[in-house]
């Protein structure tokens, strides 16, 4: 006698903890098999791109804080400087290692919130991502310390910061860059070689390099695949040319590859600050920008590297006092492209692995 | 030797659990102490504390005697209740044109028939909808007379939507405790507004207030 199942399908979502904010996937299952994944997304859609068609280039700024949520500086980062290409504005010295480090200790908060709920999903319930959640909040501070707001930060503005930093955060900055390190040896103490955590996503959701180029994607996701691009590396922007950090890439693409190279690029960020805060000298911190920019007629597409991979934005203008188009590519949204790819033939369990590994903000896909 | 990562992980674990350093809840609004900690919390001795408030101190003795906490706050922190200073504003209406959300409303009317130097005009409205506010700081940046600054607590919880709307009134007689956000002239003097005393509407703005005998160099050539 010979047991048939048939295909269920189910909804995962869209308010399920494992998605990461409101995502859902239809998965059809056979047995505990995949078979066949749909994302379906929007339900976060705010229309960030048609609200910026009427707000003023600096009042946008206040809307990239609500793309990545997890990551408000990078995405600030990524659209001033997409506005002082296309209004040609200069940033002076200070403003711009400013932004460096601001940028830097974003990403780090966010990779921390990567590998938190990667263990989350691991089955490791909440006590490690709630390691990862206080030294994040440590980032927070900082933060708090530097623009008066911990997650929705508007730190910056075209042609450089808003305001100077407090005197009382450059020991509280170097009190970190000191201990940070420690930490995260423990954070690898508790992953890198537990051979639960290997079982779980060692070879599992292998994405090849061919497979990633061919899809755009970028990112830590790409990296793990062995490829070697980062944005900083590539095209230097702000003060990366004159900072020595590497590039971590895995091998094989994995799941624990993509954790492994977050892990390190914790590390090269630390590097990176610490660095800038050796150079840093004082000066002004914002360029002579007027209230209301009026680009000339022209269109500008600048790419910025974010904690989830190529974070651009494309600003078309016509003239006047805000944009006509604003686009924004979002890398949450086109590390999903293989996803189906990447899902089909694993298990369930699996499938809530391999798709926290691709560390998507739902802010960012739908925006 | 298959294992040895488990108990690695075990290790941070242990020591997470176990050292105090490590231990990051703060209990808010309120948290328990003993009979210590509460005269710590209330400054007053022991032998004062009995003699005043015997039944905090039975509470104390349970464990359970309730204390406020203050979370730790920075000056910069952008906070609900905006200070406004009406000495200060002219109803330029600056702040409204700048808002990202279009939420602050100035109605403003020409104070008398002929406006002398040295007058301004009434305001009759300025309204903020703080319910809808996502506390950017724009209209703080925008503010040429630094008449309105961020305000600097969090605690502004309410139960109607009608009631977020903060009025005229409401403003000149909140707290003038304005938070350091884009006002460098008050971060420069090592403001602090949970420790400091509140900011009157004079000493606020960018430039010092001249002195007597800068204003009558200033006025005597006239």
């Amino acid at each position: 006698m010979s047991i048939n199942t048939q295909p269920v399908t189910i909804n995962l979502g869209p308010q399920h903890p494992s998605t990461h904010g409101v995502f859902r996937l239809r998965v059809t299952f056979d047995g505990e098999q995949v078979i066949d994944v749909e994302p379906v997304f929007g339900y976060l859609h705010r229309g960030t791109e048609k609200l910026a068609e009427e707000r003023n280039y600096v009042q946008i700024v206040t809307l990239t804080d609500r793309l990545d949520y997890v990551a408000a500086m990078t995405n600030n980062l990524a659209y001033v400087r997409a506005v002082e290409s296309l209004a040609g504005i200069s940033v002076p010295d200070r403003g711009m290692y400013l932004r460096v480090i601001s940028a830097e200790l974003q990403r780090i908060a966010s990779h921390l919130i990567a590998t938190g709920f990667l263990l989350d999903e691991l089955g490791a319930f909440h006590t490690p991502l709630i390691y990862c959640f206080r030294e994040r909040e440590r980032i927070l501070e900082l933060f708090e310390m530097l623009c008066g707001a911990r997650i929705t930060v508007s730190y910056m503005r075209p042609g450089g910061v808003f305001q100077d930093a407090p005197i009382d955060f450059w020991p509280r900055l170097d009190d970190f860059l000191s201990s940070m390190p420690g930490y995260l040896d423990e954070l690898e103490g508790l992953i890198t070689e537990n051979e639960v955590v290997l079982a779980r996503t060692r070879d599992m959701g292998i994405l090849s390099a061919q497979d990633a180029i061919d899809a755009s994607i970028t990112g830590p996701v790409l990296r793990a695949t062995g490829v070697q691009w980062d944005l900083r590396k590539a095209e230097p922007h702000e003060v990366y040319d004159r900072l020595d950090f590497d590039v971590p890439i895995g091998s094989v693409g994995d799941t624990y590859d993509r954790y492994y190279v977050r892990v390190q690029e914790m590390r090269q960020s630390l590097r990176i600050v610490q660095q800038c805060v050796e150079q840093i000298e004082p000066g002004p911190v914002r360029s002579e920008t007027p209230y209301f920019i009026r680009p000339d007629a022209v269109d500008t597409y600048v790419g910025t590297e974010s904690p989830k991979g190529e974070l651009g934005f494309y600003i078309v203008s016509d003239g006047g006092i805000s944009p006509y188009r604003m686009h924004i590519r979002a890398p949450s949204f086109i590390n999903l492209t293989t996803l189906r790819d990447l899902l089909v033939g694993w298990k369930m369990a699996d499938l809530i692995v391999i798709f926290g590994s691709i560390d998507i903000v739902v802010g960012e896909v739908d925006r | 030797m298959y294992g040895l990562g488990l108990a690695k992980g075990l290790v941070v674990t242990a020591k997470n659990l176990v050292l105090p350093s490590r231990m990051m809840t703060i209990q808010y609004p309120d948290r328990k102490v003993g009979l210590l900690g509460l005269s710590k919390a209330t400054d007053t001795s022991l032998v004062d504390l009995i003699r005043k408030d015997p039944v905090n101190v039975f509470k104390a003795l349970l464990g359970i005697a309730d204390v406020k906490t203050s979370l730790p706050q920075h000056p910069r922190f952008r906070g609900e209740e905006f200070n406004w200073y009406e000495q200060r504003c002219t109803g330029c209406a600056s702040c409204a044109k700048y808002c990202p959300l279009g939420i602050i409303e100035i109605v403003t009317s020409e104070s008398g028939d002929q406006m002398q130097e040295g007058q301004k005009y009434h305001l009759d409205k300025f309204d903020i909808d703080i319910g809808r506010c996502m506390f950017c700081g724009l209209c703080v940046e925008a503010c040429p007379y630094d008449a309105l600054h961020m305000g600097s607590g969090f605690e502004e919880g309410k139960y109607r939507r009608q009631d977020l709307v903060i009025d005229k009134r409401q403003l000149v007689s909140a707290k003038k405790k304005p938070s350091t956000w884009f006002r460098p002239q008050l971060s420069n003097k090592n403001y602090d507004p949970h420790k400091g005393k509140n900011v009157k509407w004079d000493s606020a703005g960018r430039h010092e207030k001249p002195s007597l005998q800068q204003q009558q160099d200033k006025w005597a050539k006239r």
